[in-house]
């Protein structure tokens, strides 16, 4: 097994035609997984017998909340990957999953809010699983500032890429928090061990819906990855050829 | 270990008594932390209620808050003076590991800095009507909570070295990583002014200081490492 594909994809122009190839596919994919998951869910699905048609807000709240720690993990290993055997495309990876992933992080904050009103009577209560997503955002947050506050670009992804690492810690205290600690927001409806406690009419848009939100993260890392990689490249020649008219 | 270095826990001991040496021939920096948790929770009876009842029911949040956020100022100087100066790039060329030294500089500063806050926190509590009683278990929730928050600071400090307003950015890094050591701590301080058994948050927060004293300073090193390049 030769390991040349690989090594291919920490080239700067190869990484740049390919994610510009591969974005329309995700891009499409998703519009039409999106679109069938939102009308199986909103219209086909039935209602829940104890939250009504206010459950259905899970088809946006529990992707969102999902890709919120799934771009995390990502970014932290595109970071450790940067770091540990300095190569310049993971950097910029982690650069562009991080402003997705806070607004990934802020849309399921909101549509929690949204659902705990309804369901708690209240839009926001301190509850483990909601601070410590919360705690996510600012880490998020964190990571986007200390990369901007450095001048030099190189500096920029070492030192942002040591605390996305750091930061790891942060992600299976949201997963299990809900187990941990007493909390008032409900379980795991997924599982991928033991059986799922949700029926099959509701469950199917809702992996949709995870499928489609994670190929339209995927569509949109692309993009930003395409926009990170000219950014740092403009110095070089290859920029030429791909951009002349 | 190669010819000529100086064996790790003797290099560490060396760094403390170095920073100590230092610290103490300008005492007047040990105290801005001290002044600035003193006139924060002072602000509290000012601003809440001067009713010792109220004062009493809120003490553990605000002892814990006024210290994190004192703490959190000292760290801004935890590696400044030394990265100015060169003696941080010296002890990274110095062929000695560079998180064993960090190890003792991390320690030195929460000598500095946690324990003198530790003493104090018992007495700020007496002003907010907390029983004398409580002051062993607040004194040693306040030390084990500001180790843990020193080491953990301590990659922060690193990473922020050498950036422009600095001090903000450290805490905007900082306090995410540091709020199970704020739960776990006011909860012990809670129970141990209540006059209850605080042994369980405070075994969470020793496990706390054990993961961050060995995990830390690694991240540090690396930290250091990559500002000084």
């Amino acid at each position: 097994m030769t390991w040349t594909w690989f090594h291919r994809l920490g080239s700067p122009p190869y990484i740049y035609r390919l994610a510009g190839r591969l974005t329309p596919w995700f891009g499409w994919i998703a519009a039409v997984l999106l679109l069938g998951a939102l009308f199986d869910g909103l219209v086909l699905a039935p209602p829940d017998y104890q939250q009504g048609d206010g459950f259905r807000i899970i088809y946006v709240h529990v992707p969102t909340a999902w890709l919120s720690l799934m771009i995390y993990t990502w970014m932290a290993v595109a970071a450790a990957v940067g770091l540990i055997w300095r190569i310049k495309v993971a950097h910029a990876a982690a650069a562009a999953c991080a402003p997705i992933g806070a607004s990934f992080t802020a849309v399921a904050l909101v549509t929690g809010m949204l659902f705990g009103k309804p369901m708690w009577g209240a839009y926001w209560v301190w509850d483990p699983r909601l601070t410590s997503e919360l705690l996510l955002l600012f880490l998020y947050l964190g990571y986007m500032g200390l990369r901007a506050s450095f001048d030099d670009l190189q500096r920029a992804d070492r030192a942002s890429a040591v605390l996305a690492i750091v930061g790891i810690v942060n992600v299976p205290i949201v997963h299990f928090s809900v187990i941990w600690w007493n909390s008032l927001h409900q379980g795991s409806s997924l599982s991928l061990t033991g059986k799922d406690t949700i029926a099959t009419p509701m469950l199917i848009p809702l992996l949709l819906s995870m499928l489609g939100f994670t190929l339209y993260f995927l569509a949109v890392v692309l993009v930003r990855l395409r926009g990170e990689v000219l950014r740092r490249e403009r110095a070089a020649s290859w920029i030429g050829e791909v951009v002349a008219p | 270990m190669p010819e000529g270095l100086t064996p790790p826990l003797t290099a560490a001991r060396l760094v403390i008594t170095r920073d100590l040496t230092l610290a103490f021939r300008r005492p007047e920096q040990l105290l801005h932390p001290l002044a600035f948790f003193v006139m924060v929770t002072t602000l509290f009876p000012l601003s809440v209620s001067p009713e010792l009842s109220q004062l009493r029911a809120i003490a553990p949040g605000v002892l814990w808050v006024a210290a994190l956020l004192a703490a959190l100022l000292a760290l801004e100087f935890l590696f400044r003076d030394d990265a100015q100066d060169g003696t941080l790039e010296q002890y990274a060329l110095s062929g000695q590991s560079l998180t064993w030294l960090l190890l003792g500089k991390t320690g030195a500063h929460w000598l500095l800095t946690g324990v003198p806050l530790s003493l104090m926190a018992p007495l700020m509590g007496y002003t907010l009507g907390v029983p004398a009683a409580a002051s062993a278990g607040i004194m040693v929730t306040v030390a084990l909570g500001s180790l843990a928050l020193s080491f953990i600071g301590s990659i922060g400090a690193a990473l922020t070295l050498g950036v422009r307003r600095g001090g903000v950015l450290l805490s905007i890094l900082i306090l995410p990583l540091a709020v199970p050591i704020l739960i776990f701590g006011s909860r012990a301080t809670e129970l141990a002014i209540r006059g209850e058994a605080y042994v369980a948050p405070m075994e969470l927060l020793g496990a706390i200081v054990v993961l961050s004293f060995t995990l830390a300073p690694l991240a540090a090193a690396a930290a250091v490492r990559i500002s000084l390049e």
